[in-house]
This record gives C-alpha cells, sequence and structure tokens, in this order.
C-alpha cells in the first residue's frame, strides 16, 4: 500500500514539533519515546504498520485548537485515532505526521432521558453508553461487534452499523448533535437535542467521513427504551438459495426484525466447533431472525417467520424460549470472528455490502474465487441489510497475505458488480482506498476532495485514506470558462 | 428577464450547467415548484424545468428500494408503494394548502428540502431514507454519491448533505430511496385538557416507554377545534395524541398501555384507522394554521422539553401554534402588519430559542418581500456559516443555483 511520500522537511521538525506540542500538552500527554509509539504503529488492520513522528492525547477542546492550528502552521499531517479499532486502516500513522489520540476523551457529560438524549465525549466507548443508561432501561441501537472496545468517535467516523441497523438505522441516524474542531482550530458545534439542521446537513457529510475533515470532540445520541422482549428463531436450509429466499419473503410479507444474520457452512462449523451453540451441521446456511417488541407482537411474528421458513424449505427451526437460550443462539454469530482465528493462522475480514436478493449468486461466485485464489472463505452475513462480511482464511507465514489481499479485492469487485458497495460498515481507510475507482468515476472524487478542501485547504488531516489520487485544492477547484455562442438551441424553451 | 429551459434528460441538464457554469449565469431550479414560496425569492437568468426527469427507475419492494428521475411526482411514487402495502415512513408533508396551490410535489423536492411528518421522531426525516443521488453540480459537472443499499461507508455522504440544500448545490437528477412496510393497524390515543408543560411531560413520557410511539402531537384548544375529525374538533379542550402503528395485536397492546399511562394525566379517548389517518395528515399539512391572510408561519426545531417555554415566549405579542414531535416542533402562526416593514416576527421567534444548541427556526410561508428582508433560514454561527460556504464554492463556485434561496450568499 502506497503512501504519500514522507516530507523531509517536516521529519526534520520532528524535535521542535514535540517540543512545541509538550507547550500544548504537558506531561505524559506527548509519546515521543521510541519503543512506547509502538503502540501506535496500527489499528485493527494489523497487517499495515507505520511509527508516527509522535503522540499527542489531549485532554480539553482548547488543547485539540491548539494542536491543529499548530500542526496546520508546520505542515505536520495529523491523523486522529479513538480506540484504534478499525479494521480498515483508518488510523494508521504517517511517517510524517502525528497521531491526535482521544483516548483521554472518556466521559459521558450528560445523561437526558426526558429528551431521550446523552452527550458524551468522543472516547467513550459504543457498550459505554448503552451500560451508562441500562438501570433505566434504555440503550444506544447501533451496536458493531467490536462494540465492548470501539469508541462512539470512531463510530462516527466510520458511520459504525451494528445487526439492529435494519429496524433502528446506522450511527448517521441516531445522533442529534456533535462538536467539531476543524485543522484552523475552529469549533464548530452542529445540532442539539433538536432534529435537523437549519441549513446544510453537515452533521450527515462528517458521520463515515474517516477522520479526514474535522476531529470530534463530543457527540450527542438519541436513546431508545429497551423493546419489552425479544425472541430469535434459529433456522436452517438446505442452500443458501432458501435462506436468502426466506430473508426476502420476511420483508416482503411487512415484517422488519430487529436482527436477521445469516451463516454460511463453513461459518457455521467453525463456530459451532468453538462455542457449541447447537448449530445444525447439516445445513448449508443458517438464519438467526430476532423479533422484539411487546410480548404479543412477537409471539405473532415468530409464528409467523416460522410458517415462512417452513414455506421456503428449512430443515431445521428452534425458538428461543429464554433469555438464556436467545444468547446461546447469537453466542456463535458473535464468535464467528474468533472462531474462524482458531481454525486459520489468520484472516482477512472483508465488508461489502450487496442487494440481498443478489447473495446466491455472490456466495457461488466467491466459491469459484476461493479455487481460483487456492483460499478457503467463511460467511457471515447481516441479512437484513445486505451487509456481508466474508472472512478469508490464509497463513502470512506462507506467504499468503498477497493472495488474500487479491481475493478480497475481487471479492470487493463483485459486489460492486451486482449494484452494491465496497464498504458496508468498516470504512475505506487505506484497505479499500484503491478500489475507489471501481465505483466512482475521476468527477465523482474529485467533487469529494473538494469537499474536504473546504475542511482541510492545505490536506493536513489523515491524508492517503479514502482517495486513491490526491490533488491540491487550487488544482480541484478550476473551472472551464466557455465564452459566447448561443446555447443549447435543441433544448425546448416554454 | 428570466429565460425557461425544459431539458429532456440528464445529459441535457448537464449541457446546460456546464454552460451556466462557464459563462456566469444565474439558474432556479425547479421540479414541481410546489415549494417556490419556501425559501428567499429569487431572481436568475435562467429557471431550468427538470420535470422531464421523471419515471420510477427500479422498484424493488423486497429489497426495500425505490429508484426515480428526481422530479418523480410523489403521488405516482406513493401509489406504487400502496400497492405492495410499502410506503416512504418519514411521512412526506403536503403542503399544497400552505403554499395555496395544488400542485404534486416530486421525490427530488422532498428530498431537496429534508422534510419530514410526525413519525420522523421514530422512522427519521427524508435524509435518513435517502440512498443514493446522482446530480450535476454548480460546476455543470456529473456526480453521484451513495447508492441502493443501507449501509455504506463509501465515500462522503453526499445524500445528506443533499438533503436539505434547497438546490443550491446541485441539480438531483436520479435518487434512490429506502421504503419500508406500511403499518397493518394504527391507532391513536387522546389525552384531553392539559397544559401546554404538562402534555409535553405526557409526551416525553410516552416518547420514553418501550411502545415504538411513531407520533406525538399536542394541540391547544382553539386549534384543536379546528380539526375536522370530531372527537377533537368537539372536545372543548387542548387535545394531545399519540401514534401507534404495526401489527394488529401489538397495535392493541400499546395502545391500551398508552391509555393506561395517560390516564393519569386526564380524560383519554381512541382513535382507529380512518379517524387515526385524517388527523395526522392535517398535523403534518398544517392545516390547523390555514387559511390565515394576514399571517406568517413559522416552524421551530428545538429540544423537546424546552417546547412549551419557546412557544409562550415566540407568541407573546399574538399568534397561536401546536407541537409536533414529542414538543421538538413548533408550528406557529404570528401576525402580519402588512405595511411592508413588519418583520414577520423574526426576532422574537428567533430570540425564543433558548440556550446553546439552541435549534432552529424556519420561515415557512410569507410574503415575498418579507422573505427578502428577513433570514428565512437559521443563520449560523460565523465560523459555521463559512464553512456552509466554502462548501458551496465547492460545488458551486461562482454562485448560480438558486442563488439566495437560503442566505443571501448561498
Amino acid at each position: 500500500m502506497l503512501m504519500p511520500k514522507p516530507e523531509a522537511d517536516i521529519l526534520a521538525q520532528r524535535q521542535g514539533l514535540i517540543a512545541d506540542l509538550r507547550q500544548i500538552v504537558s506531561g505524559e500527554g506527548v509519546i515521543a519515546d521510541e519503543i512506547a509509539l509502538r503502540v501506535y504503529e496500527s489499528d485493527g488492520l494489523s497487517a499495515y504498520r507505520q511509527t508516527p513522528m509522535a503522540v499527542v492525547l489531549p485532554e480539553t477542546v482548547a488543547q485539540i485548537s491548539d494542536i491543529m492550528r499548530l500542526c496546520d502552521q508546520r505542515g505536520v499531517k495529523i491523523v486522529p485515532r479513538g480506540a484504534g479499532t478499525s479494521l480498515s486502516g483508518g488510523a494508521l500513522p504517517l511517517e510524517d505526521g502525528i497521531i491526535l489520540g482521544l483516548g483521554k476523551f472518556n466521559r459521558i457529560l450528560e445523561i437526558d432521558y426526558e429528551n431521550r438524549a446523552v452527550r458524551v465525549q468522543p472516547g467513550v466507548t459504543n457498550l459505554g453508553i448503552s451500560q451508562a443508561v441500562d438501570a433505566e432501561g434504555f440503550y444506544y441501537a447501533p451496536d458493531p461487534s467490536s462494540q465492548i472496545a470501539c469508541s462512539i468517535g470512531g463510530n462516527v467516523a466510520e458511520n459504525a452499523g451494528g445487526v439492529h441497523c435494519l429496524k433502528y438505522g446506522v450511527t448517521t441516524n441516531n445522533l442529534l448533535g456533535l462538536e467539531m474542531v476543524l485543522l484552523s482550530g475552529e469549533v464548530i458545534r452542529l445540532g442539539g437535542k433538536h432534529l435537523d439542521s437549519g441549513g446544510y446537513d453537515l452533521m450527515g457529510l462528517l458521520t463515515g467521513s474517516e477522520g479526514l475533515l474535522g476531529v470530534i470532540t463530543e457527540i450527542t445520541v438519541r436513546i431508545l427504551k429497551k423493546p419489552e422482549t425479544a425472541r430469535a428463531l434459529l433456522i436452517g436450509f438446505p442452500s443458501s438459495e432458501a435462506a436468502g429466499a426466506c430473508v426476502g419473503q420476511v420483508i416482503g410479507s411487512g415484517i422488519i426484525p430487529g436482527g436477521m444474520e445469516m451463516m454460511d457452512k463453513a461459518a457455521i462449523h467453525a463456530s459451532e466447533e468453538f462455542c457449541h451453540a447447537g448449530y445444525p451441521l447439516e445445513a448449508e446456511a443458517l438464519l438467526i431472525v430476532e423479533l422484539d417488541g411487546p410480548g404479543r407482537e412477537v409471539d405473532h411474528l415468530i409464528e409467523k417467520v416460522g410458517a415462512i421458513a417452513e414455506g421456503c424449505g428449512s430443515t431445521s427451526l428452534r425458538i428461543s424460549e429464554t433469555e438464556a437460550e436467545r444468547d446461546a443462539f447469537w453466542a456463535g454469530r458473535k464468535a464467528a470472528f474468533p472462531a474462524i482465528g482458531r481454525i486459520s493462522p489468520d484472516y482477512m475480514c472483508m465488508d461489502g455490502t450487496i442487494p440481498r436478493n443478489r447473495l446466491p449468486e455472490v456466495l457461488a461466485r466467491m466459491g469459484e474465487l476461493s479455487k481460483k485464489h487456492g483460499l478457503a472463505v467463511a460467511n457471515v452475513f447481516h441479512a437484513g441489510d445486505g451487509n456481508l462480511h466474508p472472512l478469508i482464511l490464509f497463513d502470512a507465514n506462507a506467504g499468503e497475505l498477497e493472495t488474500a489481499e487479491e481475493f478480497g479485492a475481487d471479492i470487493l469487485r463483485l459486489c460492486v458488480e451486482v449494484g452494491g458497495v465496497l464498504t458496508g460498515e468498516h470504512g475505506i481507510g487505506v484497505e479499500k482506498r484503491d478500489l475507489m475507482a471501481e465505483v466512482f468515476t475521476e468527477q465523482d472524487l474529485a467533487q469529494q476532495q473538494r469537499i474536504k478542501c473546504a475542511f482541510d485547504p492545505n490536506g493536513r488531516l489523515n491524508p492517503g485514506k479514502v482517495f486513491p489520487v490526491l490533488h491540491r485544492c487550487a488544482e480541484l477547484g478550476q473551472l472551464v470558462v466557455h465564452k459566447g455562442k448561443i446555447p443549447f438551441p435543441e433544448i425546448p424553451r416554454f | 428577464m428570466t429565460e425557461n429551459l425544459k431539458p429532456t434528460d440528464a445529459a441535457q441538464v448537464g449541457e446546460v450547467l456546464a454552460w451556466t457554469a462557464g459563462s456566469g449565469k444565474s439558474v432556479e431550479l425547479i421540479g414541481g415548484g410546489s415549494k417556490a414560496g419556501l425559501g428567499r425569492p429569487m431572481i436568475t437568468d435562467y429557471r431550468l424545468d427538470l420535470s422531464a426527469l421523471e419515471g420510477v427507475n427500479l422498484y424493488e419492494p423486497e429489497e426495500l428500494v425505490l429508484r426515480a428521475g428526481a422530479a418523480t411526482p410523489l403521488g405516482e411514487i406513493q401509489a406504487m408503494l400502496a400497492q405492495q402495502r410499502q410506503q416512504m415512513a418519514f411521512e412526506p408533508p403536503d403542503y399544497a394548502g400552505l403554499y395555496q396551490h395544488d400542485k404534486d410535489q416530486t421525490i427530488g423536492g422532498v428530498l431537496a428540502t429534508n422534510l419530514a411528518g410526525p413519525r420522523r421522531i421514530k422512522a427519521g426525516a427524508a435524509r435518513d431514507h435517502f440512498l443514493g443521488v446522482a446530480g450535476i453540480s454548480g460546476r455543470g459537472e456529473a456526480f453521484k454519491s451513495g447508492g441502493r443499499v443501507v449501509k455504506n461507508v463509501t465515500g462522503y455522504d453526499l445524500c445528506k448533505l443533499m438533503a436539505g440544500s434547497f438546490g443550491t448545490l446541485a441539480a438531483l437528477t436520479e435518487v434512490t430511496i429506502k421504503v419500508l412496510p406500511a403499518p397493518e393497524k394504527i391507532r391513536t390515543v387522546l389525552l384531553f385538557g392539559q397544559e401546554d408543560g404538562t402534555a409535553i411531560l405526557a409526551m416525553s413520557q410516552a416518547a420514553g416507554s418501550p411502545h415504538e410511539v411513531s407520533g406525538l402531537a399536542h394541540l391547544p384548544s382553539a386549534i384543536a377545534a379546528r380539526s375536522s375529525v370530531s372527537y377533537v374538533q368537539t372536545a372543548g379542550a387542548s387535545v394531545t395524541a399519540v401514534r401507534v402503528e404495526g401489527p394488529g395485536p401489538s397495535v392493541e397492546h400499546r395502545a391500551a398501555a398508552l391509555r393506561e399511562q395517560w390516564g393519569s394525566f386526564g380524560a383519554v379517548e381512541e382513535l382507529h384507522g380512518h379517524n387515526s389517518s385524517t388527523f395526522w395528515r392535517e398535523v403534518a399539512n398544517v392545516a390547523h394554521l390555514l387559511p390565515q391572510a394576514d399571517a406568517v408561519i413559522w416552524k421551530l426545531s428545538v429540544t423537546p422539553s424546552l417546547g412549551a417555554e419557546t412557544m409562550a415566549a415566540a407568541l407573546s405579542e399574538g399568534g397561536e401554534g401546536y407541537y409536533d414531535w414529542a414538543g421538538g416542533l413548533l408550528w406557529l402562526s404570528v401576525p402580519l402588519l402588512n405595511d411592508g416593514h413588519s418583520d414577520g416576527g423574526v426576532a422574537l421567534v428567533r430570540g425564543a430559542l433558548i440556550g446553546p444548541d439552541a435549534g432552529h427556526a424556519t420561515l415557512m410561508r410569507g410574503p415575498d418581500d418579507l422573505r427578502e428582508r428577513i433570514d428565512v433560514f437559521q443563520p449560523g454561527a460565523p465560523a459555521l456559516a463559512a464553512l456552509s460556504a466554502r462548501i458551496k464554492d465547492s460545488f458551486d463556485p461562482r454562485g448560480l443555483l438558486n442563488p439566495g434561496r437560503m442566505y443571501v450568499a448561498v
């Protein structure tokens, strides 16, 4: 992966930069020691590593403003980092840049049940929000698998999802307010506890912008009351086609389940060996369908979904009768990644989204790709929203990393070809950066980069991520000027 | 003199906007023209009628997705969805009454103005259902963003930026939206005779219940008396309402639970199917404040618990109003002196917004000269306004698309 060429004059500033940073953040808040810096050399995408010039861990918004201004003046690049759980390399350091770590922004600032809102600092974990309001029976809906560790600031940067997105939306649908600091040091507050924006929806733009536009320093999220009950069905199918048809018919019948997950045979077997959830080993595909709401509604819908599954040729069906049983159904799914980790020296987790009804075709073609590259693949699938997580099994010590990456790129090209996208919830980062041209034209990407210029005219905030080719803002801003000539004689006037 | 142009397809829209961008000619974008009264008035060199960009290009009910030309009439889409028992969950309001015309709005217009009805509190606004967009920027360049799937972080989310940009960044040519099943059943529980403050408390309790409520509104008694739903019209008191939707047994269960919850506040009643639909349609479409010749209409989005206090302050010199979105949306009718100098209550209304992150007030209906004189949209803090202007520049560097529609410079 080619990153922007380090600038020699920036690297030469290292000692002066560290001294300046220590003027802003004292004591242990600036890390410059070679060994200590290695902690920050990669995020959740550990195939890529780079030691930054320094790491700074501010504690106040004013310090962040000062750091941003300092780096802008010195021309130093900044990579913001939350909990460092990104699977796409969004927090991968740059050799001639600093890491701006938000780990000390870990406080819950306000819980407002009356307005169903929680105001937090960005370093609070996703699960930490739900835990803070649990006693009153509330929760924060988006629940990425990494929720125990990932920070809410990172969730905003990547527009994180989870298993309940179809019914409850992703991060962007659950935000009420944001505060961010621009590279100029300016602090901008968006939203609050009210709905929608009075001007442009910059909160929507910031969400999923992967740390390229501003550093988020405060977030207000919407919380929901927990449903009265939740029950799950565990359904085995003889083929992915049958399971896919069942998913389509459930939704077509007007039911939006709280969660609907699919696993293929390889994932079923790996999970079952790992945590003995009682998954049907003979099934080619397994569906977990969770319904939540009042008891009467859930019972009513469980019956409907069961009947649809039977009509689609299900080979096994279990319905959770207790919370413990429902948890057991989910345990296998939630442990799918570590379960694969147990049977393979390394694995790579992909993250494409496809139109749901193309799943059987995508799985079949993925099987062919698996043969072509000589690497096995297991699939877990957020079936409700079309988000596919193929897990490619490989052994880096046997020199298979490159093949795995090629296989992964082929899978994502396939997702795009059937009408899907490169990433549903992990972000482009560095991992999928060079595939952006599969989705976007040069003109599309130029417009996106012009937006970046509006926030960061010198390109200092997290460069080398998301965009495969970097252009200078002045070059992007040029406009072709037309002269004279009576325009469009063929267009109707009225 | 404004020249009217009606391109026949997206490519022609691109040709026109490339030429206007190069020659510095300003352009007003029109879909159905149903919201011409919303925003600041403009005088432009060209008026670009986009109505040829119509037709549903893709609708897959099981995939919950629909793609259409941006100028497709909303009614056409709604009829198509209804056949499959689906809907746009954000409940787009119809402001034909508000602007006193009978024009049908377009899907692009609904998205570009980011409208939403009472279901906003549960299902989100137009922005939350806007999955993909193709458009032509003020530079005359075609671009796209998003796709047809609900989970997507592939590049910046320009759909959000287009939603609520009122045609100041780009001409939308094709849009993709998420659609959802229509509910099997609807019930509305009414609570009578509450003061505004108590009503807000009751609505907050319902919103904080596990009953997945999809509408929470409060009508003071004079406004309730204008409803065409007899239970509401003849109540002789204020009416607070909560809506539940979903499968039959669930709706009955939840309505009963809410009746019990609200019973501790005062007398309660229940509206079923048809009456329920009528009630919420009137709330969404601002029907209760119409028609009023000598008044302007404001819409305020505020912290719900501050709704009553804000309303009282904004109406301290007269006027009336009601609450939607659990108290977070205020619709006000403020008297207008037609003397060419009246500020339409702008100082009082915006002054009523409380505290930091206070929310925003939009002048939804008022005479042209007033909309030219005052800020129709809430002015942002200086750094935010400057950033918004730079974003406008990134799409439309010469400021040619719908110039001044949102702000003087935007």
